[in-house]
């Protein structure tokens, strides 16, 4: 080995030593959140867990706990966790399992603090609501992973979801035909990616600034529509049917987790199918190292004979179709009918998501259900009376997301020629 | 394979860039290209490989005639291409970035990655290029970046290989290992064209020789020609290769660098407890493997990266954390490593780029305005001067010849007042005759009393220069040698080896830095 790779090597090295100890030091901070926070300020009483729903095939008893032990016990196991994170070299997944059960304890040790003294507080529902609101920013959070890795940033999910909403709401209604609703829906994000396309890629406008315009232009537009055309005629345009849940047999009877994954509208099927496409097409298969290819270093796809431009169309085009469909899910996999800026910011959590992700599939779908969660969180703190107001939750994304892009935790690395016109000499 | 190029001619508006050249490559052979900076080595290169399109002539492969629209049809014509700026994916595995374009595949586009890496594998143990198909090409030297490169090409089945000036970035070790692999290939019947402003190396690898010189073919000497015969063709005139210089008269200390501690972009620590001193009038040469901090140093004294600790002063003025202005307005001057990167803003005109750093002063600005007409005059003075070869002095800075756009760097720095003047690798990149200008110009910067720091991997360039030689490595500067060092004393320096010599000459933490290094000074 030569002279430099030896300190390259040494170089790489010291940076994960830091951040381990960084890393590690944040878990040990998370347990101490857990045992001395939640812990000991949990009022007195039990908190207890529900995990049954109406309905439900095999019905679990309720769960009721003395918070403080448990958070203490729970904020134990992260100190442990993070002093091993410190001291062993561990391996990637281990790594990521680590600082996934570390959160997942916090989660548990909020609840118990909130729930000490109050009435049940429906735990399946909770993650089933969670997995619910997720389905809209891991979508989302796909469409921008699509299209960033490709090189264009894709700042129009937004508009996108809000366009997709509106063309299945009004199709699906028109023609009486969900189905084609569902098929509406990634039509009218393509549409907005079309133009995203055409603007970034043949006239190279910054596309920062473009996405934003296309929201706002999504935006105006379905207001514009829903007022000349979708209240007036709300009976014939504007109410369409919604898709009903699907309990897949058997893993739809599992306790706690059937209900959660396996008992709901064709959307969460769709976005497993959609997570597994992604993921394992962009890293694992020819037109996945080709379009990475193409968002890191476009004149060496170029030598190479990729077509950087095609490649790029083709995954915008996709993203919007993928965006599309979580805008579908708002109208016709939930509420049913249109509203005047429905997606309210959703396509932006989702762009969180996956900037908090790394830029990767798994990574964005995780960060979506972390943000889903806060947001089923805030109704069900609600309904059990805790005095934590619901807002502060729902800015949970936005301070991740800050936390992220300022590489407190690790910084994430985004395609090199993000944003970058490919401009042929 | 048998490469003929006939009447090549490339036009860039009134700039003839190659003007009818011919060419015969010979199947197993490697032919060198020699010619002065923007002689049209790399024009011609590029339209080998179909990058550009020739205004006139035409190219044979094995007697048949063919026409390359892009890099896809000169690859499938058996011509590979190793550019000087890599074109290699850093977040790829080596394996990834070889087969990336002709990918094996399993069912469902799946990669085939086994596949791939027995490939690579398989190149690298037949021409003993020892490179892992698994480690990521960030993390590679540059030496073993080019070596996959390499593989690229002839993964894909090239017969002529072009290497365009290949041995710029890499270490003495690595152009010897370099070297050892074209030999290989060519005795495996392939062709290469080479590339190189250093005359050895073509002495020592070429079996053929054409030199260009103003878009034309001007000779084929034998590989066997003396260095002084190769430069006075390549240059149109006889050139003095080693510059004469007189012993240094060393003024007052102007820099000053205490325990300087920096970190780079990824937050290793890259210069490590730097102290020096350097006196007007003197040259001092900082010697080292690249990537040992040198280039960090540089940006730290330039502004241009945060120092830890330590401290920077010039002329007796706190400079550590000052801004580049402030820096630059302190009378320093600096030539970077990366032309492209921070030496120049590639959109810009020639002329533009010639007052960069001080289009803000007198004669170039009055009040807030610029003055268009004395910036067109100094850079026409400039261009005459330093022999800058563009097509005007309007075109943009990018369109330059690689050494020509170092040439430019290099009359802006020098063309204005300095105190200090830190040069990054300042020859990098151009022929015999302008290392020559650049050289002198040098020596008479120091003459006129700056303190001159000269950053190279070259050892001749280090000999040539330098009064005291520093050597630095990871990050320290393990010795402080006089040019009389043998060279082989030097070459253990710079691979970390701590000489007795090189501790005496390292500045202590008790005393004054400046009197033990003066120690040291050759009398
Ligand atoms: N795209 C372009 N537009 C205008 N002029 C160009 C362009 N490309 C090259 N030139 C000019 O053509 C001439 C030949 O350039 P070329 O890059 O081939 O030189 P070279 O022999 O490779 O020099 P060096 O040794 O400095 O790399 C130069 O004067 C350069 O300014
Ligand atoms: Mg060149």
């Amino acid at each position: 080995m030569t002279v430099a790779s030896a300190s390259v090597v040494a170089a790489r090295r010291t940076i994960t030593v830091e951040r381990r100890v960084v890393i590690g030091g944040l878990l040990v901070v998370l347990g101490l959140l857990d045992a001395l926070v939640f812990g000991y300020l949990s009022p007195p009483g039990h908190a207890v867990f529900s995990f049954t729903l109406t309905g439900a095939a095999v019905s679990v008893p309720n769960l009721s706990v003395t918070p403080r032990p448990v958070c203490v016990a729970l904020g134990a196991l992260s100190c442990v966790i993070g002093a091993g994170y410190v001291g062993f070299r561990l391996s990637r997944i281990a790594r990521r399992v680590a600082a996934g059960v570390c959160v997942a304890a916090l989660a548990v040790a909020f609840l118990c603090w909130a729930d000490a003294g109050r009435i049940p507080l429906p735990f399946t529902s909770l993650l089933s609501t969670t997995v619910d609101s997720a389905i809209p920013l891991m979508l989302g959070a796909l469409s921008g992973c699509l299209c960033e890795r490709s090189g264009v940033i894709n700042v129009a999910i937004e508009g996108q979801l809000l366009t997709g909403a509106f063309g299945a709401a009004v199709v699906a209604s028109a023609f009486g035909s969900i189905w084609l609703g569902l098929l509406a829906g990634p039509l009218c994000g393509v549409l907005i990616a079309a133009l995203l396309g055409l603007f970034a890629l043949r006239y190279r406008v910054d596309q920062i600034v473009l996405g934003i315009v296309l929201d706002l232009f999504a935006s105006g537009i379905t207001a514009y529509l829903y007022d000349a055309a979708l209240v007036p005629f709300a009976n014939r345009l504007n109410s369409p049917a919604t898709f009903g849940a699907y309990k897949i047999p058997l893993l739809g009877d599992i306790p706690i987790v059937g209900p959660v994954l396996f008992d709901s509208t064709i959307f969460l099927y769709i976005t497993y199918v959609a997570i597994f496409a992604v993921q394992v097409g962009l890293f694992s298969t020819r037109w996945g190292l080709r379009v990475r290819s193409v968002g890191e270093h476009p004149t060496a796809a170029d030598t190479v004979g990729i077509n950087v431009n095609a490649t790029r169309w083709r995954n915008v085009l996709l993203g919007g179709a993928v965006a599309g469909i979580g805008g579908a899910y708002l109208t016709i996999g939930s509420v049913g009918a249109f509203g005047k800026t429905m997606s309210s910011g959703l396509g932006f959590i989702a762009l969180a998501a996956m900037i908090f992700g790394r830029w990767t599939p798994l990574g964005g779908v995780a960060a979506a259900l972390l943000f889903g969660f806060m947001t089923a969180l805030s109704g069900v703190l609600g309904t059990i009376n805790s005095p934590i107001p619901s807002d502060v939750l729902l800015m949970f994304p936005y301070v991740a997301t800050i936390v992220a892009v300022a590489g407190l935790v690790g910084r994430g690395r985004p395609p090199k020629a993000d944003g970058q016109p490919y401009i042929k000499t | 394979m048998e490469l003929k190029l006939r009447g090549v001619t490339k036009r860039f508006g009134s700039l003839v860039a190659n003007d009818h050249i011919d060419l015969d490559v010979a199947a197993g052979e490697i032919h060198a290209l020699l010619g002065e900076n923007g002689a049209g080595k790399t024009t011609l290169m590029n339209v080998l490989y179909g990058l550009t399109q020739p205004d006139e002539g035409e190219i044979e492969v094995d007697g048949r005639r063919v026409r390359f629209r892009s890099p896809k049809d000169a690859i499938d014509a058996g011509i590979g291409m190793v550019h000087q700026h890599f074109m290699l994916v850093p977040v790829f595995t080596v394996a990834e970035n070889v087969v990336l374009g002709r990918e094996p595949t399993k069912p469902f586009g799946l990669l085939d990655r086994r596949r791939a890496r027995g490939e690579v594998q398989d190149l690298s143990n037949r021409y003993g290029l020892s490179i892992d198909p698994d480690a990521y090409v960030e993390h590679l030297p540059v030496g073993v970046q080019q070596r996959v490169e390499i593989v690229k090409a002839l993964i894909r089945q090239a017969n002529v290989l072009i290497l365009d000036e290949p041995t710029a970035v890499l270490t003495p070790n690595e152009t010897q290992e370099l070297f050892r692999i074209m030999r290989e290939l060519k005795a495996s019947g392939r062709s290469i064209l080479f590339i190189s402003h250093k005359l050895k190396e073509v002495q020592a690898v070429a079996d053929t020789v054409t030199v260009l010189r103003r878009g034309r073919v001007v000779g084929s000497p034998p590989p066997s020609a003396t260095d002084a015969e190769l430069a006075t063709l390549m240059v149109g005139r006889d050139v003095e290769l080693r510059v004469h210089k007189e012993p240094a008269e060393p003024g007052d200390v102007v820099l000053v660098v205490d325990g300087l501690v920096v970190r780079d972009e990824t937050g290793r620590i890259a210069v490590d407890g730097v102290s020096l001193e350097v006196r007007a009038g003197e040259i001092l040469g900082v010697a080292g493997v690249q990537g040992n901090g040198q280039t960090e140093l540089c940006k730290a004294l330039m502004g241009l990266l945060p120092v830890d600790r330590g401290m920077v002063a010039v002329g007796g003025r706190d400079l550590t954390r000052a801004s580049t202005r402030a820096v630059l307005g302190a009378g320093v001057s600096y030539i970077p490593e990366d032309r492209q990167e921070d030496g120049l803003v590639e959109s810009f005109s020639v002329a533009e780029n010639l007052v960069l750093d001080v289009y803000d002063r007198r004669p170039f600005s009055s009040g807030i305005s610029l003055r268009p007409d004395r910036v067109r005059d100094a850079a026409r003075t400039s261009m005459a001067e330093f022999d800058i070869r563009a097509g005007s002095i309007e075109v943009p800075a990018k369109t330059l010849s690689g050494g020509n756009q170092q040439k430019l760097i290099v009359a802006r720095e020098l063309s204005r007042e300095t105190r200090v003047l830190l040069a990054n690798q300042p020859t990098r990149g151009l022929d015999v005759g302008s290392i020559e200008f650049v050289h002198r110009r040098i020596v008479a910067n120091r003459d006129a009393g700056s303190a001159v720091v000269i950053v190279s991997s070259e050892l001749d360039e280090i000999y040539a220069l330098s009064d005291r030689i520093a050597v630095m490595y990871e990050g320290k500067i393990v010795g402080v040698v006089p040019p009389t060092t043998p060279a082989t004393e030097l070459g253990l320096l710079m691979a970390g080896a701590t000489s007795t010599r090189g501790e005496e000459g390292l500045p202590g933490e008790e005393g004054l830095p400046g009197e033990e290094v003066s120690e040291v000074q050759p009398a």
